[in-house]
């Protein structure tokens, strides 16, 4: 029962599920937010009637999302100082700053020009209108770039000093911060993989109609931009991850070796990538694996013939620097969410390919596995962005700030087991109703299709503006 | 310059804020039962707020972000200490926020009438939590040596603070409904002015007595006597405007009263942050919770750069609505 009541343990529990949940709704704020700007853009300078619609409707999709990263933020923001009280003693001088930042640079602005856009359709000229939701987008990204740099603290640690005295890590210079190596990786490859969310919807959502045969003038020009955008998004995200993965191997080396499971250090041909393994669930003892071999060296090092440390030598240099303990993350964990990650995200370049091969000068694949496999676009993308967060943030187990604080010394001295349980049921219960609710009302509105072209004015000659209200 | 002490005022000026603009927000919110008679007055009632309530909340957020990076021992304490009130808010703000998006979803009365009742509880917790989150800051709570709260919840729940509690949810329900009165027309615009002048005089009766008590228990301090004194003014000013018809002097009173009566704490708090209420020596203070010179720095940099854009653009957007919003503009307009 004691165990059961560890408010290391819960907190931790806790910390996961409302932050990857958090995380379910912003890729799509941030990806669709630009790619309704997109789409009202070609409406404000073709006034193509359809491109209104695509406005609309997938704008809808888009705030019913909204409104859930907003309110599932503000748990974020207070959840530091609630659960992990001793972290943010050591480290609020440095790590308060780029959330501070966040706040008064992007989040204020996001949501302000959020709520111009909503109901500003007929209050500002189509022009500044169409600006909103520029702004709207570009908040969004803002606050990624924020958020991330001030994971990249808890990654690798620059631009501070420790003050023994106080006993904290105080900020010696906020431009180290912020363009610490790993966000400069980390901030590319998140928002790359964000647009091949926000695509991945705009093709479930297209494959869905299109497969029905309806809504044809709206949603064969929403598939093509959602192809397009899988491509590029999918190909600049690889990219992105490949430096990535560098990065990662110079500060964090362990979290590379517990990536691939590989105990002993290898170099060469040996330090092969393994796409599947079949063993023990600590990955100890391989029964069989498929490998390709280079391709871990290629990786981590850039050349053919470069070392990669194994855990073995890693834990006894880490015991050696940091004292008696274990310092591996939880190997099954590390070693499938990396291979799902880059596997889904392989996967999806490959359907976008054939997507745009199947529908070349506006041709309509008969075949029902095709649109089956495209309707599983939106899903599966999003579960590529959360397994890569989980093995991001597992892998730095057990550290919270790496080398610096244990993620048990982090928590809140004060709270108690029960306290936890009790916010732990709390958020389930709350997330996991309003997660049906989200769900079906997405589902609906995608599922009804674009509404009728908006009236045409008699005298002007223009589509009247439309009006939203709650 | 100290840039402590800067930050103090900063924090105090985001906190402001956030309770005259989100202040008003719950007490639109908490008003619908009274002045929503039929779905269409409730829509009304919902869209007066509907472009703002997300810019109006985010102030918490950065005032919370704040105070994380001037002050990580005010920040630490006081949300650790405070666990089980805070998720309480947390949760409030949740479903709140989910509500105004949600509710319109649907054509179904009991569907409304769910995410209504979410609307009006969800207001209602935050207004009253915020209140005696503060009145508790500022009396003083017990701290260990290493500034944990060790108090426990029930601790909390004492009288003074339950009146600050009070003084709040009042503060802001009389405050949402002015803003109604302001921003709607027709029936619903009398029947909240009227609601305003009810709801007002327990205001100032429930108000004056915690603003007293607060006096009482900072007697060496003159300057918690001329902010609960001008609060105190400024809220009868505000009780006679809107008796006399003139919303707009109202709502504008109401705001000076709910930053004055705010300001008057944090006059009472300074130069602590978190006094400990066992033992002197735990007190946070500025001094003790503040974050380095540079990191202030840097901060203060930011905010001379950002604040006067940020009342830019929100300035903006609250002229872009001006507009009374009345049931013709809600049955005409799609949904
Ligand atoms: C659609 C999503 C998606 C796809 C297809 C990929 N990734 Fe990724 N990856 C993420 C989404 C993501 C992420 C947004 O979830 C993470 C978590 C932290 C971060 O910065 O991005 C991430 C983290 C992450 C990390 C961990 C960085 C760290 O812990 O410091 C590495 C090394 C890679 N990725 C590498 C890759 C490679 C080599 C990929 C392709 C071949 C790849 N990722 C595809
Ligand atoms: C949005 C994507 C993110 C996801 C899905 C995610 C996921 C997780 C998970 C699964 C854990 C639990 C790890 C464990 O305890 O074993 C965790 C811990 C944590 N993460 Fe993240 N994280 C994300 C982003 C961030 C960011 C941006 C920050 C900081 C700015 C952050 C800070 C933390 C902290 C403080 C903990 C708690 C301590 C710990 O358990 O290690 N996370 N996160
Ligand atoms: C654990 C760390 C995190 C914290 C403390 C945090 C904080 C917040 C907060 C307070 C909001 C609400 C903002 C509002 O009211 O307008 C929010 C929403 C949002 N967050 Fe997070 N977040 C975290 C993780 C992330 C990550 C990893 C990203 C991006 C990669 C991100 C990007 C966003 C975006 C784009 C929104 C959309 C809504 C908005 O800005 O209004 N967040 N987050």
């Amino acid at each position: 029962m004691n165990e059961l009541l560890d408010p290391l343990l819960l907190s931790r529990w806790q910390f996961g599920l409302t932050t990857i949940y958090h995380f379910l709704f912003v890729p799509l704020t941030i990806g669709m937010a630009t790619t309704v700007a997109i789409f009202q853009t070609a409406w404000v300078r073709t006034g193509k009637v359809h491109y209104l619609q695509m406005t609309q409707f997938f704008g809808k999709i888009f705030l019913i999302n909204f409104a859930m990263g907003v309110v599932t933020g503000i748990v974020q923001e207070f959840q530091f100082g609630m659960n992990w009280s001793d972290y943010s003693r050591f480290v609020g001088d440095v790590f308060g700053a780029p959330l501070a930042l966040e706040g008064l640079l992007a989040f204020f602005f996001e949501a302000t020009f959020i709520g111009l856009w909503i109901f500003g359709w007929d209050k500002l000229s189509p022009k500044i209108h169409l600006l909103t939701i520029w702004a709207a987008a570009i908040g969004s990204i803002l606050s990624a770039y924020f958020i991330i740099a001030a994971n990249a603290f808890m990654q690798n640690p620059v631009g501070f000093q420790i003050n023994e005295e106080r006993g904290r890590a105080e900020l010696t210079s906020i431009v180290d911060v912020l363009t610490n190596k790993v966000a400069l990786a980390a901030f590319p490859h998140t928002i790359f993989a964000c647009f091949m969310v926000s695509a991945g919807l705009v093709i479930t959502v297209a494959a869905y109609h299109l497969s029905r045969n309806q809504h044809l003038d709206t949603m064969k020009p929403a598939l093509k931009f959602g192809l397009w955008t899988m491509l590029i998004a999918g190909a600049l995200t690889t990219l992105a991850g490949d430096q990535l993965s560098l990065a990662m191997v110079q500060t964090q080396p362990m979290k590379m070796a517990a990536a691939e499971a590989m105990y002993h250090t290898s170099t060469g041909a040996d330090a092969s990538f393994s796409i599947f393994t079949l063993g023990t669930p600590d990955g100890v003892h391989e029964l069989f694996s498929i490998r390709i071999p280079y391709l871990l060296s290629f990786l981590s090092t850039h050349t053919f013939n470069g070392t990669v440390e194994g855990i073995n030598d890693l834990q006894a240099q880490y015991v050696q620097l940091y004292g008696p303990g274990d310092y591996t993350p939880i190997i099954w964990v590390t070693y499938w969410s990396f291979r799902w990650m880059i596997g889904l995200g392989i996967f999806h370049i490959l359907v976008a390919l054939t997507g745009l091969w199947l529908t070349r000068k506006g041709r309509m694949p008969e075949q029902k596995w095709v649109w089956k496999i495209a309707i599983w676009s939106f899903p599966a993308s999003l579960a590529a962005m959360i397994v890569g967060w989980v093995f991001t943030e597992m892998g730095r187990q057990p550290w919270l700030v790496f080398g610096l604080l244990k993620t048990a010394d982090g928590v809140s001295p004060n709270i108690t087991g029960l306290d936890v349980l009790i916010s732990l049921i709390a958020f389930t219960a709350v997330y996991g109703t309003l997660a049906v609710v989200e769900f079906k009302l997405i589902k609906k509105a995608a599922q009804k299709g674009p509404d009728d072209a908006p009236a045409v004015d008699e005298e002007s000659g223009i589509h009247q503006p439309v009006t939203t209200v709650y | 310059m100290d840039l402590g002490i800067l930050w103090f005022w900063i924090v105090a000026f985001f906190f402001v804020g956030y309770f005259v603009l989100d202040g008003f927000d719950f007490g639109v919110g908490m008003s619908l039962p009274f002045l929503g008679k039929d779905d269409t007055d409730r829509r009304v009632i919902i869209n007066t707020i509907g472009p703002v309530w997300d810019l109006n909340e985010t102030w918490v957020i950065v005032a919370g972000a704040a105070l994380f990076a001037a002050f990580p021992e005010w920040y630490a304490t006081l949300f650790s200490g405070f666990y089980l009130p805070l998720l309480l808010i947390l949760l409030a703000l949740i479903i709140r926020g989910v509500s105004f998006e949600y509710r319109h979803q649907r054509p179904e009365a009991s569907w409304k009438k769910r995410f209504d009742t979410m609307i009006i509880v969800g207001s209602a917790i935050p207004a009253l939590l915020w209140g005696v989150a503060f009145a508790n800051i500022v009396q003083g709570v017990p701290l260990d040596a290493d500034h944990n709260y060790i108090g426990g919840f029930f601790a909390l729940l004492n009288p003074y603070a339950l009146l600050g509690g009070l003084t709040t949810l009042l503060l802001f329900f009389t405050h949402g409904v002015i803003f109604v009165s302001l921003k709607t027309d027709g029936e619903l615009r009398e029947r909240a002015r009227k609601l305003a002048a009810r709801s007002g005089i327990a205001t100032i009766l429930v108000a004056a007595t915690f603003l007293a008590w607060t006096v009482l228990a900072h007697p060496e301090k003159s300057g918690v006597v001329i902010g609960a004194a001008a609060a105190a003014v400024l809220l009868i000013l505000a009780y006679v405007a809107n008796a006399l018809g003139k919303e707009g002097r109202a709502f504008a009173l109401m705001a000076a009263t709910i930053a004055a009566a705010v300001l008057t704490l944090f006059v009472a708090l300074f130069p602590a942050v978190m006094p400990a209420s066992n033992d002197p020596a735990n007190s946070l203070t500025i001094a003790n919770a503040s974050s380095t010179q540079y990191t202030l720095e840097v901060m203060s940099w930011v905010a001379v750069i950002a604040l006067p854009l940020i009342l830019l653009y929100q300035g903006w957007t609250y002229w872009v609505f001006r507009k009374r919003v009345s049931r013709s503009h809600i049955e005409t307009a799609a949904h």
